[in-house]
């Protein structure tokens, strides 16, 4: 029993580790603001999910458990709001991708051949 | 009146699983706190149907379910375009309608759109929400308005 909580946890933990290092990869990687602020929806969704889950699970301590899944709900409930400050700042400020075009008709555009 | 009461127990939950003492001197400090803050609330009027939306608690549980593996599948995808690289994004921006009739269902609405990854909402004007997408998928999957429908049922 003991090993299966262990190993369980180890198991989320791991696949939360990688979806952060996504994530961050997904930062560098992508071109601009808008494009990064989805690879970091990935951290801040299932990878922040994925590393509690492996940290109640490895946490016998009730208290604990509890005050964990606050910051996951909170972190539920404070990222989409901190994601839309952040992307109507952008773009007030024209952040766009390289070609600036805006976003004014009710067309699907892509900035991407 | 129903606002207070439920404002008041979930502060006094809030506390219990904050604290972890049960001596009779934090208990009656708890009940004081618990008391001033609502208090404040009452002050700055915000005890009403839209901090305590009591009329979604039955149907909420079911959105969520239904939100939650609808992030999961979202993040396999952003992952593996992630890993696929910058050649295989095709991001853009979209303005949907959105059909619900209260301010908190346009709230929740917005929100999930966020919460999903490969989609945020930008701008919000009356019921037209502008989304910038990573991916023209998940665009398609937004204009099919299985959300959209799905959280305007939780309204009525």
């Amino acid at each position: 029993m003991d090993t299966l909580i262990q190993v369980s946890s180890a198991l989320f933990l791991l696949v939360g580790s990688f979806l952060c290092i996504s994530g961050g990869v997904g930062i560098l990687r992508f071109p601009d603001l808008f494009t990064r602020m989805h690879a970091v929806g990935v951290t801040e969704t299932l990878a922040t999910t994925m590393i509690l889950i492996g940290l109640i699970i490895h946490n016998p301590d009730f208290m604990v458990d509890i005050k964990l899944i606050i910051i996951l709900l909170m972190s539920f409930f404070i990222s989409p709001t901190a994601s839309h400050a952040l992307a109507s700042a952008a773009m007030r400020n024209d952040r766009l991708w390289e070609s600036n075009e805006k976003p004014d008709s009710k067309q699907v555009k892509s900035s991407n051949p | 009146m129903q606002h207070t009461i439920i404002l008041s127990l979930s502060l006094a939950a809030f506390w219990l699983a904050n604290s972890g003492h049960n001596t009779a001197l934090m208990l009656s400090l708890g009940a004081i706190s618990i008391t001033i803050v609502v208090y404040i609330a009452h002050r700055m009027d915000v005890v009403d149907h839209e901090a305590q939306p009591l009329h979604l608690t039955l149907k909420i549980p079911g959105y969520y379910a239904w939100l939650i593996k609808e992030i999961i599948v979202a993040n396999l995808l952003v992952v593996k375009h992630i890993w696929l690289g910058n050649k295989s994004i095709s991001p853009g921006f979209t303005t949907v309608t959105a059909s619900q009739k209260t301010d908190i269902g346009k709230v929740i609405y917005a929100n999930s759109i966020t919460l999903t990854p490969g989609t945020v909402t930008v701008n919000l004007q009356g019921d037209q929400f502008m989304v910038h997408a990573l991916l023209r998928e998940s665009i398609k999957n937004l204009e099919s308005g299985e959300m959209d429908r799905r959280v305007t049922q939780l309204e009525n």
